[in-house]
């Protein structure tokens, strides 16, 4: 059945076919006739945020917390150029967007007209695809085709730029259909290897799990397999910053983070293990180190949706490109017809080893004295909200590995974090969207000082939909991650990496009419993280921490996973070599 | 050919196919790639390349199928083996490519450039140029009395030694295709 319509209702229209009950957005001039649509509507609920930045952000964080599709509706020129980071951001975590621009009519694109950019130009190496819809008749199809782009294969960021003339203009309205797409990404992957991989499993002595988001975009069902997978194994699990939650926190096999700042035993173990089992990570720098010394002695395994990331970085010797659900099915399916084989006795021995490394309890901190210490307070938030029904996000810096630290997820989709394109300013909005999804759950935002301020105007937001987020603030007055590299790296020159007009949270709460909350007594601790969780309505929480505190574990810029620097009796000074500090 | 196409996520078989040498080689490999013919294809496919800093030694593209609206891009391009394999994993992964090639590995292949040449000279060096025309095979296409216009087709090779034989004799301007390359056989 075709219907005739404007374009802006064909939008509206094709938004409530793909099953969208949230768009985050900003009105403008070349997106006025779709926002009358949204006007005469109940199906769509629209977020309006306070920057186009924070709309993208928000959008992700409603894609993170429920594997849909985020949706964002911006307008033409600034509207556009405002949400590139948040494209950019969503490209390098395989979020899933749907971003929809305005854009100046048709007959005056590329005479310089107000508002105007070119926007599929701009966002082309930001986005995983984009369209420039000229003609009303092929809107509703490039709406539906867009989402099956999004969320196919590798997940993306996608953008369908719209002149105004196109919106007003009236068309045939093609409804959602099974997808003609030429674009269908294999997601089954090839048996023989996957057998060769069950012989490597077999056979292994020190194997280890190394997982990523892969597994979180792959649904929940991929969780599942993975979790039957790493217990009937019995072998350990590491994952990147990425993937936190795809196996439980609290599991007896579970090694904590990888990478540059992550646990010491997963970091040893993938440097030791004669197999590496690498599920939907990407052999990212911040995990491998430098990648001559990357685990030397391990055969590997990839499973990838992507086949670009398949020795793009790290040579691997047994490629199994497809989804993992699909894989682990069958991985599990042939394991347990070959008889459910492992080396155990190697296993048991390998196991005794990380024991070892474990029992150095890397993550051990001295609250001592009046100052509160980051990860104590990271540590006290876990324990008051651990029988929470818990959404953490964070910003990018210290606060962000701590967090990633001294959290435990328990199941996927749980952590929101700028992984990859690291951007300060992502986790604020991020709550707001994940709120927004779950209205009932405890969302907390993990943050910085520096970081929080950096989209603060989402208080607005927060405050007009009273949307009860918790903004965890940890407040060192520093550019903390900057200032620990400044200490490492550039002789303690702390160039521009402390803020000296900060504001006063408490009052800046105040005046967006939500609730501050100051705490700098340990002692205070607990009451005052209690008082934020028991508020109806969003908080700021000011946590001033000790200001010159550093992360640790840390490999150091240019060294391998078992060269690692410890929070105790580090000589800080000049451990880094000259080689490692142009990396970054 | 059809076990080292790789589409779309790839083919499973072509998991093997991946597995590269890490040597330090540069190889030179001729692409060629299906594309939808849509706007900014062509954007985005060298994007990719300036984007990720691969090297374009000769790019051609021009819509083969109008019907199918498809288009196809030949690139000469190089790199070691592992930047060859990036190179053709990432152009698979465009949302708007239908079809990746690499005729340097499937097989043989056959390799064509058109190239027009404007030589200016008089007396002698207009004769000679004229007679190494013919032993080329090029054609003339313009011809006023102080200059000629030859048109010449082969692999690049020829084209180059061409070139290099009218320099002397007066050479003044050179367009020249890029390459346009098939798989020999069915």
């Amino acid at each position: 059945m075709t219907r005739k319509m404007t374009g802006a209702k064909m939008i509206v229209q094709a938004l409530i076919d793909q099953g969208v009950d949230t768009v985050f957005g900003y009105p403008g001039g070349a997106v006025l006739p779709i926002y009358d649509e949204v006007f005469q509507q109940n199906s769509i609920k629209h977020i309006l945020v306070r920057h186009e930045q924070g709309a993208v952000h928000a959008a992700e964080g409603y894609a993170r917390s429920t594997g849909k599709p985020g949706v964002v509706l911006v307008t033409s020129g600034p509207g556009a150029t405002n949400a590139v980071t948040g494209l950019t951001d969503a490209l390098m975590d395989s979020i899933p967007l749907v971003v929809l621009t305005g854009q100046v009519p048709t007959f005056m694109i590329g005479s310089d007209a107000f508002q105007e950019a070119d926007t599929v130009g701009i966002t082309r190496p930001c986005t995983k695809h984009n369209w420039l819809v000229k003609e009303t008749d092929k809107l509703s199809g490039v709406v539906h085709e867009a989402f099956h782009v999004a969320t196919s294969g590798r997940p993306g960021p996608v953008l369908i730029d719209i002149p105004k003339d196109v919106q007003f203009a009236t068309g045939t309205y093609t409804p959602k259909a099974p997808s003609t797409s030429r674009y269908q990404p294999q997601l089954k992957g090839d048996l023989e290897a996957i057998t060769e991989l069950v012989a490597a499993i077999e056979k292994a002595k020190r194997p280890v799990f190394y997982t990523g988001g892969g597994v979180i975009n792959s649904g929940p069902g991929a969780s599942q397999l993975l979790r039957e997978l790493v217990e009937a194994t019995g072998f350990p699990i590491t994952s990147t910053l990425m993937g936190l939650g795809c196996y439980p926190a609290s599991g007896d096999k579970w090694l904590g983070m990888l990478g540059m700042h992550g646990l010491y035993e997963a970091n040893m173990a993938m440097h030791g293990c004669d197999l590496m089992i690498n599920i939907g990570a990407r052999f990212d720098d911040r995990i491998t180190g430098v990648v001559d010394l990357f685990s030397p002695k391990s055969k590997k395994a990839h499973i990838d949706i992507d086949p670009s990331s398949i020795n793009k970085v790290i040579r691997v010797d047994i490629p199994i490109m497809g989804d993992v659900g699909h894989v682990l099915e069958d991985l599990l399916k042939i394991w347990k017809s070959r008889g459910r084989k492992t080396n155990s006795e190697a296993v048991a021995k390998w196991w005794k080893q990380i024991e070892e490394w474990r029992a150095v309890d890397c993550l051990k901190f001295n609250q001592k004295g009046g100052t509160i210490k980051p990860q104590h307070a990271l540590a006290r938030l876990e324990a008051l909200t651990k029988g929470h029904d818990r959404y953490i996000c964070t910003e990018v810096g210290q606060h962000q590995m701590w967090a990633a630290q001294y959290l435990g997820f328990e199941d996927p989709n749980r952590w929101m974090t700028s992984g990859g394109l690291g951007t300060m300013g992502y986790g604020f909005p991020a709550s707001i969207g994940v709120q927004m999804a779950h209205p009932e759950a405890t969302v907390i935002n993990v943050a910085g000082e520096a970081s929080w301020l950096m989209n603060m105007q989402e208080m607005g937001t927060a405050m007009q939909y009273n949307l009860p987020v918790k903004q965890f603030i940890l407040n060192n007055e520093r550019l903390g991650m900057v200032r620990q590299w400044q200490e490492l790296l550039h002789g303690e020159r702390y160039s521009s990496s402390w803020s000296e007009s900060l504001p006063d949270f408490v009052k800046l709460a105040e005046a967006f009419g939500a609730k501050g909350i100051l705490c700098s007594d340990p002692d205070d601790l607990d009451d005052a993280i209690m008082e934020m969780l028991n508020h109806d309505g969003p908080v700021i929480f000011d946590c001033l921490v000790e200001k010159h505190e550093n992360c640790y574990p840390m490999i150091p810029s240019g060294k391998a996973h078992n060269e690692m620097i410890m929070g105790e009796n580090v000589d800080t000074q000049m451990v880094i070599d000259k080689d490692g500090a142009v990396l970054v | 050919m059809s076990a080292l196409k790789i589409k779309k996520g790839a083919t499973s078989h072509s998991a093997y196919n991946l597995r590269p040498n890490f040597s330090d080689v540069v190889e030179r490999h001729t692409l060629a790639v299906l594309v939808e013919n849509e706007p900014g294809v062509l954007a985005r496919v060298i994007g990719l390349f300036s984007g990720r800093g691969y090297n374009i030694d000769s790019l051609t593209v021009a819509e083969v199928d109008h019907t199918g609206h498809l288009s196809r891009i030949t690139i000469v391009t190089s790199g070691t083996p592992q930047v060859i394999e990036q190179i053709k994993a990432q152009l698979g992964r465009i949302v708007s490519v239908v079809e990746v090639h690499d005729l340097t590995v499937e097989g043989a292949s056959v390799e064509r450039e058109l190239a027009m040449f404007k030589v200016s000279g008089k007396g002698e060096q207009r004769v000679e140029a004229l007679r190494l025309a013919d032993i080329f095979r090029a054609n003339v296409v313009d011809s006023t009395l102080e200059s000629f216009v030859f048109e010449i087709t082969g692999a690049p090779d020829k084209i180059d030694a061409f070139a290099d034989l009218m320099r002397p004799l007066g050479l003044a301007e050179v367009a020249r295709t890029g390459v346009a390359a098939l798989s020999r056989g069915g």
